[in-house]
């Protein structure tokens, strides 16, 4: 920047405060165009860099908690996730306790029941799934060279739910009131009061209800920011391996949380409102539970399991000094795994009675996943031999993970034989197993991970020292505790037992686990000491202290919050160890985007292919809209829960409402020019609408969710169709049965003007005839209102009772399911329709009715499925 | 854009193989469970939906095969070698095409594996 331009800042800004004489100074939109600077000018670069700071900075004091910025945010994720994790590893500990002798009686039956639940529940929810996305909200934009995720607020919204409803359930238990079903809930165990009194298993369903919320923004998160905001020249054939692993994860669960949530609302409902979805006395079936639980619970276990690999395969490269043998192979077992893992879930069902053939072919499926899971170890394995490889901590973490994970990788192999798995289902067998995949998969890659990316994070090494002490008694500790369960399994033990008696040859097997079990947390207590002990004095780690490869060691010591200094050009895979004088280009600015001239924070969105850039896209900063949303959101699920209805009721207008007004605030801006020149001479756009930009992806990606959600509802109706003798039931001779024709086909016929009415609006309003699209927009909503109406009014007005039988039950849970997509859909338009009359949408900048557009073609394909399963099927069978 | 071949490969040309995995495999369960429900005469043949197992099996590895010699033929047809780490839009076609052939190769044994049961199974128990 000239004298010339600071001077006249200096004079014009004379006399204001302090803070706004240091926004003079960085003279914001008052910068030549990035392109004009010279870059090898120190006082250029100093300008630069504190704009950049600025505008990245970390907010202050309180305001800390509305920071937005994936560090901050993937900190508070990553240490709230292990938190939860020292929790439940806490009742692992007591549980080992009870059963270390026979007849104990430490803990009663009752509170070890509460106990294991909450040890599974949590360790899955609350710290295996989040860990992912803890992570990856930390390391995926850092590996992609860019300065944020595309969503920095729904990071944050999603941390929050994470956090408010962990704490919920986590909670639970110092009030004795955690649920007792264990971490499946089986009906009608769970669904009944007289087997499960209390507010248990409500507080299970509706806690993890709400923190799948947080899954899915995560993985709409994520998607976006792997296929969208790479680095220019980042094609997919050089993308990082745990972009690669990311991509699959996200795409994975937003397939999989979707039917858990389908059964968690029909779980609710019975146990609410006693709708029998699985009660067989009014022709419920349990089973359903089983199929919609572990059509995610399988899947989960890749979902977990992947990422903790992907992790694997960055520091393998690091430490063998050599980029990865067989990309192409580790991107088949990604994507290989991820689509199997769907064709796995009736393995947990062996033992239900389906007939042989079924099981026949989720055995050959589960046996088929082995193959792209060995090919990613022999990848490993591949690139260790082929380099030179250096030994570390990391690395120990490493090769303990994959000794481990191949031994549960063995016996998943075994219990995939449905006569084993007979043998040894619902014994300690089981639980040996899915603790060495687990924690071979998962646990110990993810403290590898810690040991690796801590100095990147925390500007020092950990102590090599203590991570052997760490890693020897975890190891040794882990296998003391968990190789003796195959035995007590095979000799009959069942999981989930509060004791067991003497002399029938337990005793020692269990006495031994238990010891393995506290070595082990001695372990983990030493990595968790290593990570939290106070290192003042200790110098910084220099900057790339592994000498990796790859993007993500560009993070300055101790870190800047800009992420990386200027945008870089990307033309191989380990650009640090490939492309010359590549980290003093960056830092020198001499990339796209070194500077911040009109004071927002910006990151570059490119095309999926190829990474062309497209877009400057300005994400927003820090607020507090997205804690308050988090925390009203919450507040319905923990009231009704407790079925407080009016405050449940004025809690969900009240997360609306913040909701809304984050919208409104936070998304879709006009910028104050078209496009920007982002260094190098390249001009890009500042605003994009329609398949190009990343809204349209995130609805895109959010109604793909909701379309499995919607299946798997569809799904159960057939699903007792099959299974029931007649279905639908004859009720009383001569009483119509059913919704009838007239009112869902009314319902149909409205729900198709009301997607037209968005559709056209759309499209005149691209045209200019604004007048006529807010006609429209307004025609929408009284059409769309309608057509939720006449979908309900059909099952009440032929008195469809939904507590009589499971029939009106899913009739009843279909039309509502649409009914509430055609209310959300006229909230929508009424919000396009305020913004345009606002002036916040014009024919030019058109982002919310595209988005609403695409939204409705969802909603009107829901609302022909629905009318088709209700109203048109029982006439054709 | 030149990238010397016909197909123009992308994320949804790599994931078609597994994808007739995916309808294959639900398919064959959903029919034999339709078959078989509700279950209670357990000694029910099901010929029929063996048959039927057996034809999509055939439908589902054409499909897959197709892909394989698709990408596989394009790939070497433009000299594609391992491990496509060069920058150009080229190698991108040829690393998509390659990672194709290999989740081809996988669904199709993973096609077989599914149909097998049908091959050995005769009734509902």
């Amino acid at each position: 920047m000239s004298d010339a331009t600071i001077d006249q800042g200096a004079t014009r800004w004379a006399g204001k405060s302090d803070t706004e004489k240091a926004q003079a100074d960085l003279n914001f939109g008052n910068v030549p165009p990035a392109s004009e600077r010279d870059q090898d000018d120190p006082e250029v670069r100093a300008g630069q860099e504190a704009r950049l700071r600025h505008v990245w900075a970390e907010p202050k004091g309180w305001r800390y908690w509305s920071a937005v910025n994936n560090t901050e945010v993937g900190l508070w994720y990553t240490a709230t996730s292990f938190a939860f994790m020292l929790f439940a590893g806490v009742l692992g500990l007591m549980m080992r306790v009870q059963l270390s002798a026979p007849d104990n009686d430490f803990l009663t039956a009752s509170f070890y029941n509460q106990v294991y639940t909450l040890h599974g529940t949590v360790m899955m929810f609350l710290f295996a799934v989040p860990i992912f996305e803890a992570v990856a909200i930390i390391l995926l934009p850092q590996m992609l060279g860019a300065r944020d995720l595309p969503f920095p607020r729904l990071s944050a919204f999603g941390y929050w739910c994470f956090l408010i409803g962990g704490v919920f359930v986590c909670g639970s238990i110092f009030f004795g009131a955690a649920p007792e079903g264990g971490w499946f809930m089986y009906p009608p165990l769970t669904t009944q009061e007289r087997f499960s009194p209390g507010y248990g298993a409500d507080i299970w369903l509706l806690g993890l209800s709400f923190i799948e919320v947080a899954s899915i923004a995560a993985a709409v998160e994520l998607i976006v920011g792997t296929l969208k905001c790479r680095p220019p020249g980042m094609r997919l054939n050089l993308m990082p391996l745990y972009a690669w692993y990311v991509l699959v994860v996200a795409g994975m669960i937003l397939f999989a949380f979707p039917p858990l949530i389908a059964g968690d609302i029909l779980f609710e409902l019975e146990r609410l409102f006693n709708w029998p979805f699985f009660d067989p006395e009014r022709g419920g079936d349990p089973m359903l539970w089983q199929h919609l639980f572990w059509i995610f619970g399988h899947p989960e276990v890749y979902i977990v399991f992947l990422p903790a690999i992907a992790l694997l395969a960055m520091i393998i490269p690091t430490f063998a000094r050599r980029p990865i043998v067989g990309y192409s192979f580790i991107v088949l077992a990604a994507v290989g795994t991820g689509f199997l893992s769907f064709g796995l879930w009736v393995h947990h069902m062996f033992a239900t009675g389906l007939p042989a053939i079924s099981l026949g072919f989720f055995s050959a499926a589960s046996e088929a996943v082995a193959i792209p899971t060995a090919v990613q170890i022999f990848v490993f394995l591949a690139t260790l031999l082929a380099g030179r490889v250096i030994y570390s901590v990391p690395m120990l973490f490493v090769s303990g993970a994959l000794a481990i994970f191949v031994i549960g990788g063995l016996t998943g192999v075994m219990v995939a034989l449905a006569p084993f798995d007979w043998q040894a289902h619902d014994t300690y067998f089981v639980v040996a197993h899915l603790h060495y995949v687990l924690l071979g998969g998962m646990l110990f890659p993810v403290v590898a991970g810690i040991y690796y990316y801590w100095p990147m994070m925390g500007g020092r090494r950990l102590s090599d020292k203590l991570g052997k002490i760490a890693f020897w008694l975890m190891f040794i500790g882990f296998n003391t505790a968990f190789l003796p369960m195959h035995w007590s399994g095979l000799i009959g033990m069942p999981r989930r037992v509060w004791t067991y008696p003497a002399d029938i040859g337990l005793e020692l097997p269990n006495l031994i686990s238990s010891i393995g079990a506290f070595v082990f947390a001695a372990g983990f207590v030493t990595v968790v000491w290593d990570v939290l002990r106070p290192r003042k004095g200790e110098p910084y780690a220099e900057r790339n202290t592994w000498n990796a490869g790859t993007l993500e060691w560009l993070a300055e010591v101790p870190d800047e919050a800009w992420g990386v200094r200027s945008v870089p050009i990307v033309s191989s895979r380990y650009p640090l160890w490939q492309q010359k004088n590549f980290i003093a280009d960056v830092d020198m600015g001499r990339f796209y985007m070194p500077d911040a001239e009109e004071g927002k924070r910006e990151t570059m969105v490119t095309s999926v292919l190829d990474a062309e850039p497209l877009q400057c896209l300005r994400v927003p900063g820090p607020t507090f809209m997205t804690f308050w949303a988090a925390v009203f959101l919450g507040a319905v699920f923990i009231l009704a829960t407790f079925h407080l209805w009016t405050l449940t009721l004025m809690t969900a207008v009240f997360a609306v409402a913040a909701i809304l007004v984050w919208l409104w605030r936070g998304t879709a801006l006009q910028p104050e020019k078209d496009e920007k020149d982002v260094g190098l001479g390249l001009k890009l756009p500042l605003y994009k609408s329609g398949p190009q930009s990343v809204g349209w992806w995130a609805m895109f990606i959010t109604m793909t969710g909701d379309a499995t959600a919607f299946v798997s509802l569809v799904f159960g109706y057939f699903f007792y169709f099959t299974v029931s003798p007649v279905f639908p039931p004859p009720m009383m001779a001569g009483e119509e049965i059913g919704p009838g024709l007239t009112w869902p086909l009314i319902s149909l016929g409205l729900f198709a003007a009301s997607w037209l009415a968005a559709i056209f609006a759309r499209n005149t309003n691209s045209k200019g005839a604004v007048g006529t699209a807010r006609l429209l927009m307004g025609a929408g909503v009284a059409l769309s209102l309608a057509a939720s109406a006449a979908m309900l009014w059909g099952p009440y007005v032929t008195g469809l009772i939904p507590t009589v039988h499971v029939y009106p039950a899913t009739v009843w849970v279909l039309a509502i399911w649409a009914a509430c997509h055609g209310a959300v859909g006229a909230l929508m338009l009424a919000y396009c329709l305020a913004r345009s009359l606002a002036g916040r949408m014009t024919p030019t900048h058109d982002i919310d009715i595209v988005n609403v557009a695409l939204y409705w073609h969802f909603t009107a394909g829901t609302a022909f499925v629905t009318v088709a399963t209700i109203a048109l099927f029982p006439l054709a069978v | 854009m030149a990238i010397g071949n016909k197909t123009r490969d992308n994320l949804w040309t790599l994931i078609t193989a597994p994808t007739i995995w995916g309808v294959h495999f639900l398919l064959c369960y959903g029919s034999v469970a339709y078959g078989c429900a509700p279950n209670e005469n357990i000694f029910q043949t099901i010929g029929g939906f063996r048959i039927f197992v057996g034809g999509l099996t055939v439908v589902a590895l054409a499909g897959i095969g197709f892909v394989f010699m698709r990408a596989l033929g394009e790939w070497r047809r433009n000299g594609g070698r391992i491990p496509h780490e060069e920058d150009s839009a080229e190698v991108r076609e040829r690393f998509l095409e390659f990672s194709t052939v290999l989740l081809a190769g996988l669904s199709f044994i993973a096609v077989i594996y599914t149909a097998l049961p049908a091959a050995m199974m005769v009734d509902c128990r």
